[in-house]
């Protein structure tokens, strides 16, 4: 930059700044830093909303995902939070238990139509509000299916159990593939609560007790649970599917390459899969284990920290964000779920005939949120570890045994988390 | 001049000053912080107060119990046997009923050997998990102290002659000390990789293809080998250069009159080198004692502790529970321990090498 263009900047700025100095600035964080297709997005919603009243002016400031939440607690225990907080679903009761959201304050009715992974209420009340969802699906290819000799499923008639290891079986005997299935075991951290624990809920367990959320025991551990475990042993114990040390790489490209028949992956990935050269890509719902079948839901949310000098502005922003037009422009730019049916219709690939409509579809009828309780955060870990320890071959009543006992001992040392 | 100095004190402290209250801040302040936090159930966030448990994070970190069962008999009163061992009752029968077990409650199988009558002992903590880091961090240090140490007093041998080129071979046999050890552990996962890595290729053309390819971190027996192996390789040069500092003090008349003696090259190592090395020796031994103690980035970038808690280290499991599960007490009072263990060691370190009249 020349000093002469700096200058003239220096100007810009400083007038700019003495004109908006009567409207209140409203804060607000941001998980997205480092992607310029989802900068512009926020940036466009940011800007029409300040150019749209002239009470409140919006500022964003974003970090990368990966420091977003250290970020959040850092400035929390300083006392810095921002207005407008940017939380991932599952975090969420946490940080409201913490005190650092506040309930939020939007008309129920005008978010009636929206997915419910996209709502995050605790103990009844609404704190935050997303703009997207994400679904997870069975990814195979239609040509695979018609070889193997394979019924596809639906919604209405997924999988059994019994149909499930059939086919993984029959892709196994066929001799084509490295492996029969994918589960993204190279994909450590939250994937493994949010892409699994759904098979343990369909078979009929759950992380946590969700009537009291103050036990594991009986559910995490229960014959369900064990049930689950065994199962879960087998597909790598037998050969299935490749297990922990699986190379990030083969994650990336193993199913686009031919060599897994089927791949357990997000609808994020579905666009990628496509462009890599798989034609006849086909999203099939999760198979039934016994207790229906069951995705992962909620992403990320908007909420209104509790320090919030202007709560009426935060809403007011986010009121304006969640309009369909906002929900499809980022549907559209980073292929996410959109939360209503009416975003969905405007954007390229969720609307009726859209490539990934199947996903609306899923995320409608069969997410079930994470467990909505502050100790979240400490489920999600220990139940990653103990899926980890059971695939390498670890005894699985006692690794859930132990897994019940750390996740009881952690909400009683956090006086039940409010519960 | 030395009088000046200390007489202005003033002028002393407050050039000592900055460092000082940086080393206050962020050394002795956290350290005392630490202590005080192992006594209490501060959480990393939290609305509730932080409360005095006394030695309850302590109890837990130790908590150990020994029970002993009798193999399962059938109605004939025979011994059930399957897959040619006695079977015995699972532990869960114990270990999740507070009422008639209180002492069991909520504790693991570490480990249980077989006892005479077809009965076995079964020793269960409270905290397997950490238990097993201790041991394999201990098993981490026993392994590398000596063999860096003596690598890297062999490559310092190799490399301290006067011929041509000979920097060319420090510089590389220092490189891997200049990279993090981060960088290093992610390279390393390609060369250790199951499916195709180089160490497996290269093992597969050596053999003409009977070696079938290895986990290498994926598997519970050559996981932590393979990490001690990636330690060694990554921190040999430094110690290398701390040895060749060493060599080179020794004065080269002594070498002239073994030679005149007619000393042989290990009559040389034994009575000329070796002495000659002492205070160097003892210094890398305590040095390489507490950097392998502190076993962290290659566990964090490549195991996460597994497979089956076969890398797990007491720095990991100290990080993993107070950032990642934010229980800062529980974190705090693993590094107490490991403050305590380390300085006992290196306490035993400095007796056994202290020097005698």
């Amino acid at each position: 930059m020349t000093r002469k263009t700096f200058g003239a900047v220096l100007a810009a700025t400083t007038i700019l700044a003495g004109a908006v100095s009567a409207q209140t600035e409203v804060s607000l964080w941001y998980h997205g830093a480092g992607n310029d297709v989802e900068a512009a997005l926020i940036n466009q919603i940011i800007d029409d909303f300040n150019a749209s009243q002239s009470d409140y002016t919006v500022v964003i400031e974003s970090f990368p995902q990966e420091s977003y939440n250290d970020s959040v607690e850092a400035a929390a225990l300083a006392g810095n939070l921002p207005c407008i907080l940017d939380v991932d679903g599952p975090v969420m009761p946490r940080w409201a238990w913490a005190g650092y959201l506040q309930p939020l304050p939007i008309d129920a009715a005008s978010i009636e139509t929206f997915l419910p992974g996209t709502k995050g209420i605790w103990n009844g009340t609404l704190y935050s509000v997303g703009l997207w969802d994400a679904a997870v699906a069975l990814y195979a290819r239609q040509s695979t299916l018609d070889e193997l000799g394979l019924r596809t499923p639906t919604l209405d008639s997924p999988w059994s159990q019994a149909e499930f290891m059939a086919a993984l079986d029959a892709a196994k005997a066929s001799g084509n593939f490295d492996y029969a299935l994918d589960l993204g075991m190279a994909w450590k951290g939250e994937w493994f609560p949010y892409a699994f624990s759904p098979f343990l809920q369909s078979f009929g367990g759950d992380m946590i007790d969700r009537s009291t959320y103050t036990s594991a025991e009986g559910v995490l551990n229960g014959d369900a649970a064990i049930a689950f475990g065994e199962w879960w042993q087998s597909l790598f114990a037998e050969g299935y599917a490749p297990g922990n040390s699986q190379d990030g790489a083969d994650r990336d490209s193993g199913f686009i390459d031919g060599r897994y028949a089927f791949q357990w992956n997000g609808n994020w990935a579905a666009v990628a899969t496509m462009n890599g050269g798989v034609d006849d890509l086909v999203f099939l719902p999760a198979p039934d284990f016994g207790n229906g079948p069951v995705i992962g839901g909620a992403s990320w949310q908007f909420g209104v920290s509790a320090t919030c000098d202007a709560p009426e502005g935060a809403a007011a922003w986010i009121a304006h964000a969640i309009q369909d037009k906002y929900l499809a422009a980022f549907s559209d730019g980073i292929g996410l779920i959109p939360s209503t049916p009416s975003a969905a219709a405007l954007t390229e690939n969720y609307a009726e005939g859209g490539k990934l409509e199947v996903f609306f579809g899923l995320s409608e009828a069969q997410a079930l949120v994470r467990p909505v309780t502050p100790g979240y955060p400490v489920i999600a870990k220990v139940f990653e570890k103990a899926l980890a320890d059971i695939a390498d071959g670890a005894d699985v009543a006692d690794t859930l045994d132990a897994a019940v006992d750390e996740i009881d001992a952690d909400i009683e040392a956090n006086n039940g988390y409010g519960n | 001049m030395a009088n000046s100095l200390t007489r202005q004190n003033r002028a002393g402290w407050l050039m000592a000053g900055p460092a000082f209250a940086l080393i206050v801040v962020f050394l002795i302040l956290p350290f005392f912080m630490a202590v005080a936090f192992s006594f209490t159930n501060q959480r990393l966030v939290s609305p509730n107060p932080t409360e005095f448990v006394g030695t309850r994070n302590y109890e837990r970190l130790f908590g150990i119990a020994t029970l002993t069962l009798e193999a399962e008999r059938d109605e004939t009163g025979a011994v059930v046997m399957r897959d040619g061992a006695p079977v015995y009752p699972r532990l869960r029968g114990f270990t999740r009923d507070q009422e008639r077990y209180p002492q069991y409650f909520r504790k693991r199988e570490w480990f249980s050997f077989e006892r005479a009558g077809n009965r076995r002992t079964y020793v269960l903590a409270s905290d397997v998990v950490f238990l097993k880091a201790v041991r394999n961090t201990v098993l981490f240090v026993l392994v590398v102290a000596p063999v860096q140490a003596g690598l890297a007093l062999g490559l310092a041998m190799l490399i301290n002659r006067r011929i041509a080129g000979i920097n060319v071979f420090r510089a590389i046999y220092f490189m891997p000390v200049v990279i993090s050890m981060v960088v290093v552990a992610m390279l390393w996962r390609f060369i250790y990789d199951g499916n195709d890595g180089i160490l497996n290729n290269l093992l597969g053309a050596m053999s003409f293809g009977a070696m079938p390819p290895v986990d290498w971190l994926g598997n519970p027996w050559t996981a932590l080998p393979a990490i001690m192996a990636m330690s060694i390789w990554q921190g040999v040069g430094f110690h290398m250069i701390i040895w060749l500092s060493g060599l080179q003090t020794i004065p080269a008349s002594l070498y002239e009159a073994a030679e005149i003696e007619g000393a042989s090259r290990w009559q040389t190592f034994r009575y000329v080198t070796w002495p000659g090395l002492r205070n160097t020796a003892i210094l890398i031994m305590i040095i390489i004692t507490m950097q392998a103690f502190t076993l962290y980035p290659q566990i964090a970038v490549m195991t996460q502790g597994g497979p089956l808690d076969s890398t797990q280290s007491v720095v990991f499991q100290m990080v993993e529970r107070g950032y990642g599960k934010q229980d800062i007490a529980g974190g705090s009072t693993i590094s107490v321990f490991l403050f305590l263990f380390v300085l006992s060691i290196s306490l035993l370190q400095g007796w056994l090498t202290r020097q005698r009249p």
